[in-house]
């Protein structure tokens, strides 16, 4: 069992059967489709490339693969799944990655290094997530923790958390109510009622709270009871093998 | 009235020197074989937009073709970086890129206002992130009626705007189906538009969902089976995932790619009208939904 393992299951474990989920590509689609293998098989997953209601048997490797458009149980232009059905909020939860990630869960997918015209590293960009991240009802973050990620300050704003703190996304006028978790290889963050910053509120078992510390650029929030992630079951364990399998085998 | 010309035809008509030119097709359907025309052609100086340069970009990039980009993601989807567009972007090789950088959302709502005839798009987007700082095509609106600040992006009007679709009838009406992206609205929004097809049919049998471009919104339409190979034409085949994975080592390294460009495009290969697409010919379509009607 991998520490990835143990962030696949948990983002899984987050979300609730029935829901409302737009979907990026990665490490939230693969937690989203077993979610919907295990406990949550109602749930309707939403991709950006217009398909709404996908029940995909093998794991996409994009966005728009095929498949995810012949599950469907709509399909519908780009324009149309961004104005009609992101922006009124009609989505109750957005799923996304990041590769730098601050403690008010501000989201860099842009350049890291140097500046913007000359980066050190150039990433893809934005695709769908500024939009996710303001208009979904809320979101859940997916990303392996290390210090190179969660940094004192992003590089590039992409994509808004709670912005410089508390109050932020109010003046913003961002209607969504922003990241509820952050979902780590290590553990869970979550933030912090009053502060709105990054708290450390459960560890995946095995993992303790110096290597989180360590694994985060700032002094990591604590909260005063840590819990512990229940490790994958068996039945969990089974489907996740059993998802990666239908990638693999669509590959052959 | 579109002409039904060779895609080498088409592509030395409608396809100049600076042009701007979107080739939109969202993972499906993008145009593949008309952008390896283009780079045959040694087409130069071009503003190129797509809302996800994938692969196809990465090639035209390369191939020193492209001055400007205007994009929301450039990666290679599930498989990592884009590398000819990074080392464009980080290095100037093999020529500085121009950026013009946007979300999915800005950039579907700019051709909306294209196809639209309208100076600008309003949305709820970009508020709060880094991106109308770097982009003069994104900025706050105040709503006139009740004062609400939201966000203008300006219209798309592309020179050109190239598709590939399932089929056109020998008019050159267009019919495509399946993920629709915003190619609609590339047709709608550019000067001139390139459609490649799979197929010319006697008849476009109306499918459930699909859409119809009437042949006169469309200036030319070229046959190019599997044309939007590595990408997937929904009822004809699917996603070449492993043509994706397979393109990143040949992009990473500049001789490689070079290689690639002499023999898969330039080359004999690239002069062969299907050579692009030789690889998996025999390859077969597993998508039971969404058929075409064959006949």
């Amino acid at each position: 069992m991998t520490p990835d393992d143990f962030m696949t299951v948990a983002a899984a474990r987050a979300l609730r059967d029935g829901v409302t989920l737009f979907v990026g590509i990665g490490l939230p689609s693969t937690a989203a489709n077993l979610a919907r293998r295990t406990h949550a098989p109602n749930m309707v997953l939403i991709y950006e490339s217009g398909c709404i209601g996908s029940k995909p048997s093998t794991l996409p490797l994009s966005i728009g693969d095929g498949e995810l458009a012949v599950t469907a149980d709509s399909v519908v232009s780009v324009p149309e799944i961004f104005n009609y059905w992101l922006q009124p909020g009609r989505i109750e939860v957005g799923f996304l990655g990041a590769a730098q990630i601050d403690r008010y869960a501000n989201i860099n997918t842009t350049v890291i290094g140097g500046d913007y015209d000359k980066p050190k590293v150039r990433l893809p960009g934005a695709g769908g997530a500024p939009e996710i991240a303001s208009l979904c009802g809320e979101v859940i973050v997916i990303v392996r923790q290390n210090a190179r990620t969660f940094r004192e300050k992003v590089d590039f704003v992409t994509s808004v958390g709670y912005g410089s703190g508390p109050g932020s996304r109010e003046k913003l006028g961002l209607p969504g109510r922003g990241p509820i978790k952050v979902i780590t290889d290590l553990g869970v963050l979550e933030p912090d009622p009053e502060t709105c910053e990054l708290t450390m509120t459960q560890l995946h078992e095995g993992v303790d709270i110096e290597q989180a510390r360590e694994a985060t650029g700032w002094e990591l929030k604590v909260a005063d009871e840590l819990a512990t992630t229940d490790p994958p079951s068996d039945e969990e364990l089974a489907a996740l093998r059993d998802l990666l399998d239908t990638q693999k085998a669509a590959a052959a | 009235m579109a002409e039904l010309l060779s895609l080498q035809e088409a592509v030395a008509s409608v396809v100049h020197d600076g042009d701007s030119v979107a080739f939109e097709g969202f993972t499906h359907l993008i145009p593949f074989a008309a952008a390896h025309e283009v780079m045959r052609q040694r087409r130069r100086d071009l503003t190129v937009i797509r809302l996800t340069p994938d692969v196809i970009f990465d090639q035209l990039i390369g191939a020193g073709c492209v001055r400007k980009l205007v994009f929301s993601w450039g990666g290679n989807p599930g498989v990592g970086s884009l590398h000819r567009f990074r080392d464009a972007v980080e290095n100037d090789w093999p020529a500085p890129l121009e950026l013009e950088e946007h979300s999915h959302a800005g950039m579907a709502n700019r051709f909306a206002a294209g196809a639209s005839n309208l100076p600008f798009a309003v949305l709820r987007g970009y508020t709060g992130t880094d991106l109308p700082e770097r982009t003069p095509s994104i900025k706050p609106i105040e709503c006139p009626f009740t004062g609400e600040k939201l966000t203008a992006v300006s219209a798309l009007n592309p020179d050109v705007g190239v598709i590939h679709a399932q089929r056109a009838d020998r008019e050159g009406n267009v019919q495509l189906w399946g993920i629709v992206g915003v190619q609609k609205e590339t047709v709608l929004a550019s000067t001139r538009s390139l459609v490649t097809v799979e197929e010319i049919v006697d008849e476009l049998e109306p499918l459930p969902g699909a859409i119809v471009l009437p042949h006169w919104t469309v200036t030319c339409v070229a046959v190019a089976p599997r044309g939007a190979h590595p990408s997937y034409a929904q009822g004809y085949y699917d996603r070449d995932n492993e043509a994706y994975r397979a393109w990143d080592p040949i992009a990473r390294d500049r001789e490689k790619f070079q290689q690639w460009l002499d023999e898969e495009i330039y080359g004999e290969a690239g002069r062969s009208p299907a050579g692009y697409a030789r690889q998996d010919a025999e390859s077969s379509n597993q998508n039971a939904g969404l058929e075409a009607p064959r006949r």
